[in-house]
């Protein structure tokens, strides 16, 4: 038995997170490339999905580790590559699809698209365009949350290339200054857009940086969601009794280029054929193996998240598109519209 | 200070801080993030506050212009209603990310499921002997964002009143207090209110149409007393709020007169004032001039820094050029 196995239902609903994580980056990637047929729809001929798709393909036990432990009214910041996060938190995935196609029956209305994908109503409070911008946000909401005295916490998720902006220092400065409730997670995957982050970073990383500010740092294989399970269970419930922030730094890697048209060229071959060897759906596949789990169990949870994901593309492919005048609503009450 | 009808003579940092103060009463969810707010502000504009509300409602920080921004942005998500103090203008700049691409774009970028009703607080203008990077006027660089509100006001009573309207808004509203007007003092009204987006006309006139806000305000109305003396009657009108501006007022007024003359403190090229003049000459072709400062940084001599300065008689001598 490993080390972190959970019972056998919360195994097969971390595996089930990480399944419908993947095949909604598998069929985001094939929508933004010419069409959705590959995915076993009708052949279309037509990108789907437009401009820059951030994939979290081969990251899925980072968010599925973490946000199992979390509520509705916890709240969530994420970062460009926020699918998954967004997923993880309990966000509708026809929704999320939806915003993808830029449809009106997305979260947004089409106005934000992959890189703003967000889910208020589960406290998912949104992906963002900028790296390290959702680390201030997370802060203010965790401050928010003490000033008000809610039982709720903050999660922060953002990559290694994050570290090296100062709001991260600013952020973790913050929250510690007003022992935040508030679990920063460096969902660390070694890349930079399309620069390896070791080189550009001076010092030990997310941890390194966290422990020199007082917030303890944990580090874990973020490739196996039975050890981030283990290790956000501790630190979730740590933050949450009020004894301030904490830092989960979970080693992963980033299995597609920087955005969905990237081929990652500039990438040795054989590191990515090192991380797929540690992929963590077949690595906790495995583990449920091991466990005794069938794998009819595990293979009909894979048919039904993709069975989900079809439907939810179908969806969005016929849902209807945003009416040209929302392009002039929610910019700003005071003179909307009359003053555009 | 109990609520009064009759006006109290105060100071354009006083009328401030008790805007603060009232909205601070009114409601529980309104908090104070910044530099030195607790020791009452750099200018006085929160003096008493942590006193009466507390370290937990008037919250000091570190210097971290980007998380004070961004904090306040995710306060503001999480209902809270955030008083952003950035010290002055010129820092706001580190927490350009967390304004222009957080707060401005939250509620739009994801249709509506967030507003962020902060106001970020950030004194502008020259400050004697302040040189280049504490005597700047960006206003026009917030008016041109989409998702901004930018109030400039340019007294007491304005202050008090514009503030309250500024905290009351459910969208982020960029408040540009001037550093010379602190001490300005006039009887204060706590009752009037001033809606965000209503000019305020000054002086009466057919000649010409003033406009300008701000400090700059003042600097005016210098001018149109010295002109008056020459037979020349303006029409001063002070924006108060650069967006959403008042064309109504603006416009009518273009419409009488035929002449318009935009004055502003900040540098002249790609200012608010040519937003103002193009719109006025495409609706009304009425003749057209700004004045602004010339294109340079602030400087630190006062022979250096008063080249930045647009004062009285540069304006009046502006004023009869257009009107000959």
């Amino acid at each position: 038995m490993d080390s972190h196995f959970p019972d056998p239902g919360r195994a097969l609903a971390l595996y089930r997170t990480m399944a419908r994580i993947r095949a909604f980056e598998n069929a985001a990637e094939i929508a933004s490339q010419g069409g959705v047929s590959a995915y076993g729809q009708q052949a279309t001929g037509s990108v789907r999905v437009r401009g820059p798709l951030h994939l979290s393909t081969g990251q899925e036990a980072v968010p599925a580790g973490v946000c199992v432990h979390l509520k509705p009214a916890d709240y969530l910041t994420s970062t460009h590559r926020g699918h998954g996060h967004t997923l993880a938190k309990g966000a509708d995935l026809r929704r999320m699809m939806a915003e993808l196609f830029g449809k009106a029956t997305g979260f947004n209305g089409g106005k934000g698209g992959s890189m703003h994908i967000a889910d208020f109503s589960v406290g998912m409070l949104g992906a963002n365009g900028v790296v390290a911008a959702g680390l201030p946000i997370a802060v203010g909401a965790a401050h928010a949350q003490k000033l008000q005295k809610k039982d709720a916490i903050t999660v922060c998720f953002f990559g290694d290339g994050a570290i090296n902006r100062g709001p991260f220092l600013e952020s973790l400065n913050w929250a510690q200054v007003y022992g935040l409730p508030v679990l920063f997670v460096c969902e660390d995957n070694r890349w930079s857009a399309t620069t390896a982050s070791g080189p550009m970073t001076a010092g030990d990383g997310a941890s390194a940086r966290a422990e020199a500010l007082g917030i303890a740092a944990t580090q874990v294989d973020g490739n196996d969601v039975f050890a981030v399970h283990a290790a956000a269970a501790r630190l979730v419930d740590t933050v949450r009794s009020g004894s301030g922030p904490r830092l989960l730094h979970a080693l992963t890697y980033r299995v597609k280029g920087h955005v969905s048209v990237d081929p990652a060229a500039y990438r040795d071959p054989a590191e990515l054929a090192a991380a797929l060897d540690t992929d963590p759906i077949a690595r906790a596949r495995a583990a449920c193996l091991r466990a005794g789990i069938a794998a009819a169990a595990l293979d009909g949870t894979d048919a039904d998240a993709h069975a989900e994901v079809e439907a939810a593309l179908v969806a969005a492919a016929e849902a209807p598109w945003p009416d040209a005048a929302a392009a002039f609503t929610d910019v700003q009450t005071t003179g909307a519209g009359q003053w555009h | 200070m109990a609520l009064t009808t009759a006006p109290v003579d105060m100071s354009y940092a006083e009328a401030a801080a008790l805007a603060v103060q009232r909205e601070m009463e009114a409601d529980p969810k309104v908090v104070v993030i910044g530099e030195d707010v607790g020791r009452g502000g750099i200018f006085g504009q929160y003096k008493g506050l942590q006193q009466r509300f507390g370290d937990q409602r008037v919250i000091d920080t570190p210097i971290s212009e980007a998380a004070i921004m961004g904090a306040g942005v995710g306060m503001a998500l999480a209902g809270l209603r955030p008083v952003v103090e950035m010290r002055v203008v010129d820092f706001a700049l580190c927490g350009m990310d967390e304004l222009v691409n957080q707060a401005a774009k939250n509620r739009f970028m994801f249709g509506g499921q967030g507003r962020v009703p902060l106001v970020a607080r950030m004194p502008g203008g020259i400050w004697d002997a302040s040189a280049a990077q504490h005597s700047q006027s960006l206003e026009a660089w917030f008016a041109h964002m989409p998702g901004l509100v930018v109030v400039c006001p340019s007294t007491p009573q304005d202050n008090h009143a514009l503030l309250r309207a500024a905290m009351q808004c459910g969208d982020p509203v960029v408040y540009i207090e001037h550093k010379a007007l602190w001490g300005l003092r006039e009887p204060v009204d706590e009752t009037v209110t001033i809606p965000l987006g209503q000019a305020a006309r000054l002086r009466e006139g057919t000649a010409l149409t003033l406009v300008s806000w701000g400090k700059q305000v003042h600097a005016c109305a210098e001018a149109c007393a010295a002109l008056a003396d020459q037979g020349i009657a303006i029409d001063l009108i002070d924006l108060r709020t650069l967006w959403p501006w008042d064309r109504e007022t603006v416009l009518e007024s273009c419409g009488r007169t035929q002449r318009l003359l935009v004055v502003h403190e900040a540098v002249q090229a790609a200012g608010f004032g040519a937003e103002i003049a193009a719109t006025a000459a495409e609706a009304t072709g009425c003749r057209i001039a700004r004045l602004g400062a010339p294109r340079i940084p602030v400087g630190y001599a006062a022979v250096l820094e008063a080249q930045s300065r647009v004062g009285a008689e540069a304006i009046s001598a502006a004023a009869r050029r257009l009107v000959d």
